[in-house]
Parts: structure tokens; sequence; C-alpha cells
């Protein structure tokens, strides 16, 4: 049976650490990150990138447009 | 640009799912972190994108937080004085009627100091889509009492908690316009989860699609947060949300027309 | 097509005349003494001719808005109340000129302060010219002195508010609004298709898209903007100051006033001559941009100067900045509705000049 695999790519620089994409995501794929960008927020990152199944909730309640989602199948 | 991705093999055009519409400019939003109205613009702008309203959708933007609104979206936009958008859109729509017009307004702007403008527009039946963002208090000025903050809800002017008997009753301005034989759509919606985002933009969607077939005015009102006035983390102030405002401002549709 | 004559109150002229300047649209509000503008306009209902819109909106406040909203489309657009009304419209009027949107707003002046009366006065006069609203901007305020001028006046007024991205008043009063004339009329103007580039008429891929707004929070950039306005202002003084002489060449004494009053002086200058006194008349045309160096030169050649206005003495601060100390400058003026008579300036003139 084909497996549906997702992958994020985080902007870092626009993401501002609020967190909503990290408890939105059902896989627990993402993470905020111990460091800080640009403008010092914890930035959004994939930390178990293979839990991904580019599903995209994190992307739909990003308010800052940060996150953009790709999905196949494998 | 600094990305984090995470696997790359499966990073290729083909497999793209979701991605920031163009009709978001690069501008980075100046909303706090975890603000709704970031999460509302990008609604926004994603149905202009994919029903093709750039060249026709003319915004206004109001006064409060989102004055800036006109930074953040592509198209061509007015900025209303405080509660008069629907006033200013009025004129745009019925100039040139075959054009997408909306404004997009704060509760401070829409529903206290704008109350006439609105309750006017939507009982002349404009036809424009207006879109209420009600997060029960004035951000941008620092957190003050809105006509819609919650019985005991503090704020910097009501900071033993808004008491209803001097302070007055939250307005549900939204149930007011349902009343109206104007108003044509109206709905109370979220942007805090997925599905809820997904029902608004479906909202939006078909305010889209009344105001082409000239039906009168709709009215989305966006139950949201406001995290630095609430003084809560963003992901507190969405629980926070569910659990007090939305008993107060039930979410689902005031007004639907038969279809 | 010939010019049509026909009897009507200047607030039926100032709407006929909209509609034949091709007027896209009218925004207004019921007060005294100017309502017979939003009543005709109903009546004649352009919309099913030139296409115009006609709207009575819920306030005056919203009535301002809607022709922000209009005038930022690029639109011929204009609104029209009595001075309470008028006061109201002030935030409105601030924005509009913030945001540089061309429009036309009449004035037909009652007397105030407050709810005054419904008679006529020029005590907005203040108002009109200086600002009214918060922030520094100018409108360009035009008098008229008859019902043919409160006609012609609408044309130009769009003219010079398209010219100069700039809002115009029409500072009329309760007395022209009200009268009688016998008044020519132009023939019909199609409307405008075509907006202006700055216009929101939805962004098309080929430009940047348009914004308007009067907000800006960087101060550099702001005070810039308000650099500009004034060179503006500056450039309106130089070529847009409209005035009318009358008997002024061999004058000793220079009557100044504009409006109703400017009617009464013209009989006022014939009454002082008959008596010996030779009286002349300077009627501004424009309020801003004021006739200040056509004064300033009359200045030199008379004794005194008297304002007459029906307010407690307004446009004679500009009179006295215009001369500038050359000679006495005195004002006379009736108030709470009260028309003056052309008598009763004579008086003024004897006894504040001449003695006795």
């Amino acid at each position: 049976m084909a497996k549906i695999r997702g992958s994020i790519v985080v902007n870092v620089e626009r993401c501002k650490g609020c967190e909503v994409c990290m408890v939105s995501c059902p896989t627990g794929t993402i993470a905020m990150a111990k460091e800080v960008n640009g403008k010092g927020y914890n930035y959004a990152f994939p930390a178990n990138p293979e839990l991904c199944t580019g599903c995209a909730n994190c992307a739909m309640v990003c308010p800052d447009g940060v996150i953009t989602v790709y999905k196949t199948k494998i | 640009m600094v990305e984090f991705s995470g696997i790359k093999e499966i990073i290729k055009p083909e497999n793209l799912v979701y991605k920031k519409t163009n009709i978001m400019t690069e501008n980075i939003l100046s909303y706090c972190p975890g603000c709704g109205h970031g999460t509302t613009h990008r609604i926004l702008a994603e149905i202009i994108d994919e029903e093709g309203l750039q060249s026709e959708a003319i915004g206004v933007s109001p006064v409060g937080c989102s004055v800036f609104l006109y930074y953040y979206l592509d198209i061509d936009w007015q900025e209303a004085a405080h509660g008069r958008a629907p006033a200013v859109a009025t004129a745009i729509k019925r100039l040139q009627p075959e054009k997408f017009v909306f404004t997009y307004q704060g509760d401070g702007d829409l529903a206290a100091i704008g109350t006439a403008e609105t309750i006017h527009a939507c009982n002349r039946g404009e036809n424009i889509l207006i879109i209420f963002i009600n997060n029960g208090i004035y951000g941008m000025t620092g957190g003050q009492m809105a006509p819609t903050t919650l019985p005991g809800m503090k704020s910097s002017t009501s900071p033993y908690g808004r008491d209803v008997k001097t302070m007055g009753y939250p307005l549900k301005m939204t149930e007011i316009v349902a009343s109206l034989p104007g108003s044509y759509y109206v709905t109370r919606q979220s942007v805090h989860t997925p599905a809820n985002v997904k029902k608004t933009k479906k909202a939006i969607r078909k305010a889209v699609k009344y105001q082409k077939l000239n039906k009168g005015t709709c009215l989305i009102e966006i139950v949201s947060n406001c995290p630095s006035g609430w003084k809560m983390t963003p992901v507190q102030s969405n629980k926070w949300m569910e659990e007090n405002m939305f008993p107060y401002y039930p979410l689902g549709d005031l007004k639907t027309p038969e279809e | 097509m010939e010019k049509e004559l026909r009897l009507m109150k200047g607030n039926e002229a100032v709407a006929e005349a909209a509609i034949r300047a091709g007027v896209d649209g009218y925004f207004g509000y019921p007060i005294t003494p100017q309502t017979e503008i939003i009543e005709y306009l109903m009546e004649a209902n352009p919309a099913g001719t030139t296409g115009m819109i006609v709207l009575q909106a819920e306030s005056e406040v919203a009535a301002i808005n809607m022709v922000y909203g209009g005038a930022g489309c690029g639109k011929k657009v204009m609104t029209s109340s009595s001075s309470p009304g008028i006061s109201l419209k002030q935030e409105g009027i601030s924005y509009i000129a913030g945001a540089e949107l061309p429009c036309l707003i009449v004035n037909v002046v009652r007397g105030g302060p407050g709810l005054g009366t419904i008679q006529p006065a020029q005590s907005d006069y203040f108002q009109s010219t200086k600002g009214g609203g918060h922030g520094d901007y100018h409108l360009i305020v035009l008098a008229p002195a008859s019902v043919q001028e409160m006609a012609d006046f609408v044309e130009l007024s769009f003219e010079l508010a398209f010219k100069y991205r700039n809002p115009v008043m029409m500072l009329s009063d309760g007395a022209i609004g009200q009268m009688m004339e016998k008044v020519y009329l132009k023939p019909h103007k199609a409307r405008v298709k075509t907006a202006p580039e700055w216009a929101t008429t939805g962004k098309p891929t080929t430009r940047e898209r348009n914004i308007i707004t009067s907000l800006d929070l960087d101060s550099n950039r702001q005070e810039l903007f308000n650099i500009k306005l004034l060179a503006k202002y500056d450039e309106i003084r130089e070529k847009e100051v409209r005035f009318e002489e009358f008997q002024c060449e061999d004058a000793e004494y220079l009557l100044v006033a504009y409006g109703t009053s400017a009617r009464v002086c013209q009989k006022s200058v014939q009454l002082a001559r008959e008596q010996g006194i030779k009286a002349g008349l300077l009627r501004p045309i424009t309020l801003f941009p004021f006739p200040t160096k056509r004064i300033n030169e009359l200045a030199g050649k008379v004794k005194g100067m008297l304002s007459v206005e029906m307010s407690a003495g307004q446009m004679v601060e500009d009179v006295l900045l215009s001369v500038n100390g050359k000679v006495p400058v005195y004002h006379f003026g009736r108030m709470g509705g009260i028309v003056t008579t052309p008598e009763e300036v004579v008086e003024s003139l004897k006894s504040k000049f001449i003695g006795g």
C-alpha cells in the first residue's frame, strides 16, 4: 500500500514562534527551535520530518504564511 | 531567505500542496505572534487569488490593528476613518458596481464608533462584504474595553472586570445585522483550527458569489484572539477563546439564504 | 446647444448644475436651509439619465465618508449641508484633504454656534478657510454671490478639485440658497468614464496597487507629505485667486465683502457715493486662496477698509493681514441670521472713518 509522505518548508525569518502550527500538527512533526531567528523568536521547524503526512494543517492556521507544504505517495 | 525544510526529496513543484499566495505581499505582518488577523488576511488573500478577483477587488481597511491591511494584500485599498468603512464601501460599490468590494473591521471599529454606518449599510442591503474581527478588546491602543468585551473580562479600561451595571453588556452586532432585511448572508466563524479555517474560507467564498449575484450585504464575523491584549500565549488564548468567547458568541450561520 | 434660462432657487441650481456637469455621485443628509438640493436630485432621478448616483445617508458623517469612497475611485462626487452638518463632516473632510481626494462640499451657511438658527449667516468663514478639521490643510473655498454662481461654481469646483487633487468647498449661505433668480444653465456634459491613474478601480497586472490613505507613521515621510501639501497650497495661492472689483478705481474707502454681503455692499457703495463718500467694493470669489495681494495694493490707495460679513468678524482677520497695517481696517456685521442692510453699512462706514 502506498504511503503518504509530506514535507514542510518554514520561512524562518517570517515566523513569530506562536506555536499554533505545532499544536495543530496531528503527527508531532513540528517543534519550536531552541535557536531564535533575526527577530528573536523561537521559530517552528520540522523536528520529526519523517512523521509529516503533508496534511497542511500547520500552514492553514499559520497567521504569517510561513509554511509551504509538499506531499507525495511513496 | 532562511528556510528550514523537512525531507528534501519530497520538496518538488509537482508535490506542492500549500504555498502562501502571491496576493499576500512579502511585507512582514505587524501583528503579534499568533494573532487571528494574519490567518484571516491569508484566507481572504487565498480567496481573491483562487477566484481571480485581484483586478476587481477593492478593500476598505479600518482603524485598529488592521489599519495597515493595505501593506499585506496586493489589491487596491482605501483606508477609512474609524468606523466609517461601510459608508466608504457603500460609495465604492455604488459607483463601481462591477467590482468586488469588502470592508475589514475590528469590534471597536464596527460595533462601537461605526455602529450607525454598519447598521445602515446592512439595512440598505449594500452589496458589499463586511469582515468583522471580534476579539473583545481594543488591540492597537493597548487592550482597552471593547463593545464586545465579555462580562467580568479585564481590560485596561475595565481593570476590575467589565461590570455590566456600569459598563453595559457585550454587543452582539452580528445578531443585530442578521435581523435586518437588507442583510443576505450572516455567519460567525473562527480561524484558530484547520477545520475552522476551512469553514471560514467556505463562508468568504459564498459571500463572493452572493456579491456577484447582487444579493445584498454579507457579514462574516470572525471570533478571534488577542494574545497580547488578553495577556496569554497564543495557544492559551485560543483555548480561552473556545471556553469563554464561543459560549457568548456561538459559531455558525445566523442568516443563510434559501438556495 | 443654447444655454437654457430658468427661474430657480440657489439650492436647486446647484443640484441641476451637478447633473449637467456630469457629476457621478451625490451623498447627502437633510438639513435646513439646503435640503432642496437632495430633494431636487431625488426628484430629477438622474440615475436613469446620466447615471448619477444620489443617496440619502444616515448622517452627515456617513455622507462625507461616502464622498471619500467615491472620490477615491476617481469619480466626481459631492455632498452638501449647512453649518451644523458641516461640523459633523469635518472629520471626513480632514481625511479627504489628507488623502488628497477631489470633491465638492457645498455649505449653505446658517447662523450658529450650536443649532443656532436656520437663517442665513457667514459665520463659517474660519471653519472653511482655516482648516475646520484637524491637521495642516486647506480647502479651496469658492463664495458664490448669486444663483447663477451657485450653478456655475459646480463645474469650476470640480475643475479645481481634480487639477489639484484637493477638496473644494462652495461657501454659500441661506439667503443665496433660498432666493430665486434667473439662471442660465449649461448644456449637459457626459460623465467621464475614465479614472485617474491613482484611483482604486481594481488592480490590473500592469500597475502597482493603488492605496487611498492619509496615514503614515514615519515622521520623516509624513513631514515630507506636509511640505508637499504646502507647496500645493502655495501654487493655488499663486494661480487661483479670484475676485471682483466694483468702483475701486477712485475709491477712498474700500468695502470687502463676499456672498450675500457683497450684494448688499454694491448698494452701499452707490448710497455712499450719493452722499459724497467715494466707496468701492472688493468681492473675494475665492476665500482660499484669499486676494491678499490685491487688497494690499488697494491699501496703498484708500484711507481705510471695512470688512462686511454676516458674522462677528472673521474675514476681517484676513483683510487685516493683507493690509498689514497700512490703513485702518474695521468690521461691520449682523449676526443671528440677520442680513445687513445697505444703509447700515454706510452708517458704519461713516461712523468708523468719517465721524458722526
